[in-house]
């Protein structure tokens, strides 16, 4: 027995899940030509690990596999781990990563829908607190074949000197730290143009798939704009009290995770704002808080922590910025 | 050494003060608890608690003489809400003051009732009109089903009738959310 | 002239279809072998039966009287014989049945007097009676009693009178086709209805996707001449007919949930409900028919003009129901209700008969957990936060479900519509809102019962001490006092209880005797019965009439020995409090 309406739009969730995918394949793609196809690897081992986290959480919780299992959000996340993490990591942090935002971060607040942190963030944030060495760990362009990457990935010995270097994110606070400033320091080639060579391009394909996700209508306007618009606000103030201290806004937007966090991460939905004021509050704290922690924290990026931060905030925002009911606008008593 | 404990002693005395203070400050009038717990309860009347009526056991529970789980017609939902008021660890329904039971009102078989009054006199509610050697009838609306008139009376007329849904009061079920995976593989081979 | 739009968030857009229903004109069904017409059709009271079984009843004769103000009659929609005035499967959700009339239509089509009313002449108040006598309620589907909202608010005139033509839910076209039928008489029930709204302009919203009957009265209202009419094209976006939502559409006015639209100068009517006042005044006939659309699953869907009491399968037979139907539904397919049986009446709210199959409406498929993607919020024509009060209902956590604004959900559907979950949001907020309404029900009940509990232990406390005090005036005079009869008072129901057993003797002998005479006269009446086999209640009724007979007599001879112990113990009593109807949860 069921009620109205009997109509319904052709909609899922398994193909809100596969159009994220989609919208992922521009950067991943660009990702692979740049830093080699040790990423493909990730994504494996990350898909694997959490559709097997995925099948047995939901077996012993008791509840339906086959359903959820084909949902893809597992999948989503799988990736957006893979993609954070760096293309050379062992292959057990991988796992470890990924199994922790599965079990811990997904499942045991009580599956899909259900859990009050980015699944993907809590990964990321697990493994750079536990092994920041491995985490700053990033291949150069083109730096190894095929061979040698997957290698890497699945054991072997690790020779990091040369084959990888530091993201620019983390050159730029190594060599602010060592006495440098910002415009010496982007004289390094590895810079690129903006905000570090190859990195660019990676940012701008994020946008490319976000566009599209904005335009196939799966995320809001809100969070990209509230999230790059208040980046460029609290970068370009840094910046214009000095610039030897500070990157530029351009640095900040098209640097580490910035277009993704506004396009993929903010916009989790399960764990973020839902009301259109308290997503420009949401996206714009985490952008806030981001820049905070890469202009004067420990860590190079602080996307992961401030979207964690952000969520815990996530019920209150959303008490206070109900919008209004029809008919209830403007001082109307609700 | 000295000085650390000096400032706990210190800390201890002022908000102990501040305490005590607000604690004669803003002592709250009246018994607001017993209304609370009155508030929760369906006001039968029917006595099932052991007290006479829903504010005497609203007033027993508030001083701890009485248990939360001697009021039947509240029900399991009643038990738990006052669980929820008072902090308590909820209990299912003690049965030696009986069981849930749907609701029902009380009717005069008008045939055999002799017009004794002994019932005007039981109901909690004035739920009954008549008068001595009058036919008594039962106002359906204003019974509140505590059968307090059923053993009174010496003819056996009273019936308790459970009360039906009708359009008005019918209400939709809670939506069933599907735990077990729905097989859709018969469907497919049948079609 | 162009007149300025405005527009309502959310909203979806689902296919129309209805092109099949509106092909052929709309056809007059044949009178079915037996009328079935529920006495409440219509939000309010119920009304009292006029007419019992084996009276004959004329067309337009009115057979339920409408039960206070808050209500409106039903007649009968052609001449025959009552059968039965009895519970009758109703078509509702709930599978219920409630008191109908069931007529048996003997073929002559017999009709009451038609007095054409002069409402020119009459006061408001007097119009609003006749309408309500003629059982004249909102055709749109929510049924409320026209009568009721011919007033001006408090305001003291409504600006802008509002007819809906904008029947924006797929499939239905019973508006439709009645505007292209009835142009020129649904646009003088509306003149009327201005008139007594004292309104300065009446806007005529219809979609855009009803492009004759938007012609059709544009043709009329310049045929009336009447500057006042401006027929409004508006964009097709479900819900666009809700009146809320196209009063904001052609006004830019939000009439918040459980307000009068009144207040805020502006009134909204249903297309045929305008029609129904212009025959109800003009021609004097009550609202005894309405325009159904048959569609869906069925072989020649079409528009008909329906005798309200038709059952339904009889109005299915017309249009061949296809035989992989699964199930019907009264009304569209974002907002009708599962019909329980093809015997349910056609009533005054059914504007559409829709038959399902597994082909055009899949059954859901199964429900996965709320993503919280805002989908339905996005879609929510009234600016809610569907999913939070899914959450709320779901947890049956009402009161927060409450102050996400439940009661301001219309059951629109939208939000079912989008839910990428396939979540069934709405079932949710009907399940909570009929659980808060029996909880508030529940909760009157117990007040009225707590005021009348406290009112009796009060009472007795107060015979105890007016008793107390005659004893002691009693003993002031005689020292030696009978304190024992103090104790005698009941005070509570356990002290009652207790003191049962202790009723003095010869009131236990009384009762003895009465019982004893009850017994004797049942017995007599038993005896009776055995010879005629009538049933044991019909033999105590019996029992209880020779009782009746022998009461006078009976109370002559016992009178004496019982005066004073009369306990007249009702009149004292409070009055019950009235249920106060659409406070601020309705």
């Amino acid at each position: 027995m069921y009620n109205s309406p009997y109509l319904r739009q052709n909609t899922s969730v398994r193909r809100v899940m596969g159009t994220v995918m989609v919208a992922m394949l521009p950067a991943i793609t660009v990702q692979v030509w740049l830093f080699g196809p040790a990423l493909i690897a990730q994504l494996a081992i990350a898909s694997l690990t959490a559709l097997a986290c995925e099948a047995v959480m939901l077996g012993l919780r008791g509840r339906p596999v086959a359903p959820a299992l084909t949902d893809l959000s597992a999948l989503v996340t799988a990736w957006l781990i893979a993609v954070c993490l760096p293309p050379l990591l062992p292959w057990w942090a991988t796992v470890l990563g990924t199994s922790f935002a599965l079990i811990i971060g997904k499942h045991l607040y009580g599956g899909l829908g259900q859990n009050p942190f980015n699944p993907a963030m809590l990964a990321y944030a697990l493994l750079i607190v536990s092994f920041p060495a491995l985490m700053s760990q990033w291949p150069g362009l083109q730096s190894a074949d095929a061979a040698t990457q997957f290698g890497w990935v699945f054991g072997g010995e690790r020779v990091v000197d040369g084959m990888t270097g530091a993201t620019p994110l983390d050159a730029l606070r190594t060599g602010l730290l060592t006495g440098g400033d910002v415009g010496a320091v982007m004289q390094s080639p590895a810079f690129g143009h903006v905000a570090g060579a190859g990195w660019e391009w990676v940012a701008l394909a994020w946008a490319a798939g976000g566009l599209l996700l904005l335009a196939l209508r799966i995320i809001t306007w809100h969070i990209p704009v509230a999230f790059i618009g208040a980046m460029a606000l609290v970068s370009a103030i840094g910046w214009l009290i000095d610039p030897t201290q500070f990157a530029s806004p351009a640095f900040h937007l098209l640097a580490g995770g910035t277009l993704m966090g506004a396009f993929f991460i903010a916009t989790d939905p399960v764990s973020g704002a839902t009301t259109p004021r308290g997503k420009l509050v949401f996206a714009a704290g985490i952008a806030l808080i981001a820049w905070l922690i890469r202009a004067f924290g420990a860590y190079p990026d602080g996307i992961a922590f401030a979207v964690l931060l952000m969520n815990i905030c996530v019920p209150l925002i959303d008490m206070k910025t109900q919008p209004p009911v029809f008919g209830h606008k403007k001082g109307d008593a609700p | 050494m000295i000085s650390a404990l000096l400032v706990m002693l210190g800390l201890a005395l002022a908000l102990g003060a501040a305490l005590g203070a607000a604690s004669v400050l803003f002592r709250t009038q009246g018994d607001p608890l017993v209304d609370k717990i009155d508030a929760i309860l369906p006001q039968t009347q029917c006595g099932q608690c052991g007290y006479p009526g829903c504010k005497p056991y609203a007033t027993a529970i508030a001083g701890g003489e009485a248990d939360i789980n001697q009021c039947p017609p509240g029900g399991d939902e009643g038990v738990r809400k006052l669980a929820d008021l008072l902090g308590r660890e909820y209990k299912p329904l003690n049965a030696e003051h009986g069981v849930e039971k749907p609701k029902a009102v009380a009717v005069i078989d008008e045939a055999t009732c002799i017009g004794c009054t002994l019932c005007i006199q039981a109901c909690p509610v004035d739920a009954i009109v008549g008068a001595a050697k009058q036919m008594h009838t039962i106002v359906a609306d204003l019974c509140t089903g505590c059968e307090l008139c059923v053993a009174p009376c010496p003819a056996d007329c009273i019936a308790m009738v459970p009360v039906a849904d009708t359009v008005d009061t019918w209400k939709w079920r809670y939506p069933v959310f599907e735990l077990k995976p729905v097989t859709h593989a018969p469907a497919k081979e049948a079609a | 002239m162009l007149r300025q739009l405005f527009s309502f968030n959310g909203g979806v857009k689902p296919d129309p279809n209805k092109g099949a229903s509106t092909r052929e004109p709309i056809a007059r069904l044949p009178l079915p072998p037996q009328l079935i017409i529920p006495l409440h059709q219509h939000i309010g009271g119920t009304p009292r039966p006029l007419v019992k079984a084996g009276d004959r009843v004329l067309h337009g004769q009115r057979i339920g009287a409408a039960d206070g103000n808050v209500s409106s009659a039903v007649h009968a929609p052609t001449s025959g014989t009552v059968v039965a005035v009895e519970p009758r499967l109703m078509p509702h959700a709930s599978g219920l049945s409630a008191m109908a009339v069931v007529i048996e239509p003997d073929g002559l089509d017999l009709r009451v007097e038609r007095e054409p009313f002069d409402w020119h002449a009459a006061t408001p108040g007097e119009v609003r009676d006749h309408l309500r006598d003629a059982g004249v309620v909102g055709l749109g589907g929510a049924v409320f009693p026209s009568h009721l909202k011919l007033s001006a608010g408090k305001a003291g005139s409504t600006d802008t009178l509002v007819i809906n033509g904008a029947e924006c839910e797929p499939f239905i076209t019973c508006d439709d086709m009645l505007m292209r039928s009835e142009p020129l008489d649904i646009l003088r029930g509306a003149q009327v209805m201005k008139t007594l709204l004292a309104a300065k302009q009446v806007l005529v919203g219809i979609e855009d996707n009803k492009p004759e009957a938007a012609a059709a009265l544009k043709a009329a209202a310049a045929e009336l001449g009447d500057p006042a009419l401006d027929i409004v094209v508006v964009p097709t976006r479900y819900p666009a007919g809700g009146a809320k939502q196209l009063i904001r559409v052609l006004t830019g006015i939000e009439v918040p949930h459980g307000q009068r639209s009144t207040d805020y100068g502006v009134q909204c009517f249903n297309v045929a409900t305008a029609l129904a006042v212009w025959n109800a005044l003009e021609r004097g006939e009550p609202l005894t028919r309405r325009i159904v659309t048959v569609a869906g699953n069925v072989e020649r869907p079409r528009n008909f003009d329906v005798a309200i009491g038709t059952p339904i399968g009889f109005v299915f037979e017309h249009a061949g129901l296809k035989p992989d139907t699964d199930k019907l539904i009264m009304g569209g397919p974002m907002m009708g209700v599962p019909l329980p049986g093809v015997e349910a009446p056609v009533v005054k709210a059914t504007n559409c008969l829709l038959a399902s199959s597994p082909a055009l409406f899949p059954p859901p498929e199964p429900e996965m957990p709320c993503i919280r993607c805002g989908e339905c919020a996005r879609a929510c024509p009234a600016d809610l936060q569907p999913f939070e009060l899914y959450w709320h209902s779901r947890s049956r956590n009402f009161g927060r479900a409450q102050e996400y604004h439940l009661f301001d959900c219309i059951e629109c559907g939208c939000c079912a519509y989008v839910c990428p979950s396939h979540i069934p949001l709405v079932d949710y907020y009907r399940y909570a809102k009929s659980e808060i309404w029996a909880r508030e029900r529940d909760k009157d009940a117990a007040d009225s019962a707590r005021e009348r509990f406290e009112f009796r232990n009060w009472r007795a406390e107060r015979e105890k001490e007016e008793k107390a005090a005659r004893l002691a005036a009693r003993s002031a005079a005689k020292p030696v006092a009978k304190t024992a009869e103090v104790a005698d008072t009941a005070t509570s129901p356990a002290d009652a209880q207790a003191a049962t057993p202790a009723v003095t003797d010869p009131k236990k002998a009384l009762i003895e005797a009465a019982m004893a005479r009850a017994r004797a006269q049942k017995e007599a009446a038993a005896a009776k019965n055995t010879d005629a086999l009538t049933p044991d209640q019909q033999a105590q009724v019996d029992a209880a009439e020779a009782r009746r007979k022998r009461a006078a007599d009976l109370v002559a001879e016992k009178q004496a020995a019982t005066a004073g112990e009369t306990a007249t113990v009702s009149p004292d009593a409070p009055a019950p409090s009235p249920a106060e109807p659409g406070d601020g949860a309705r």
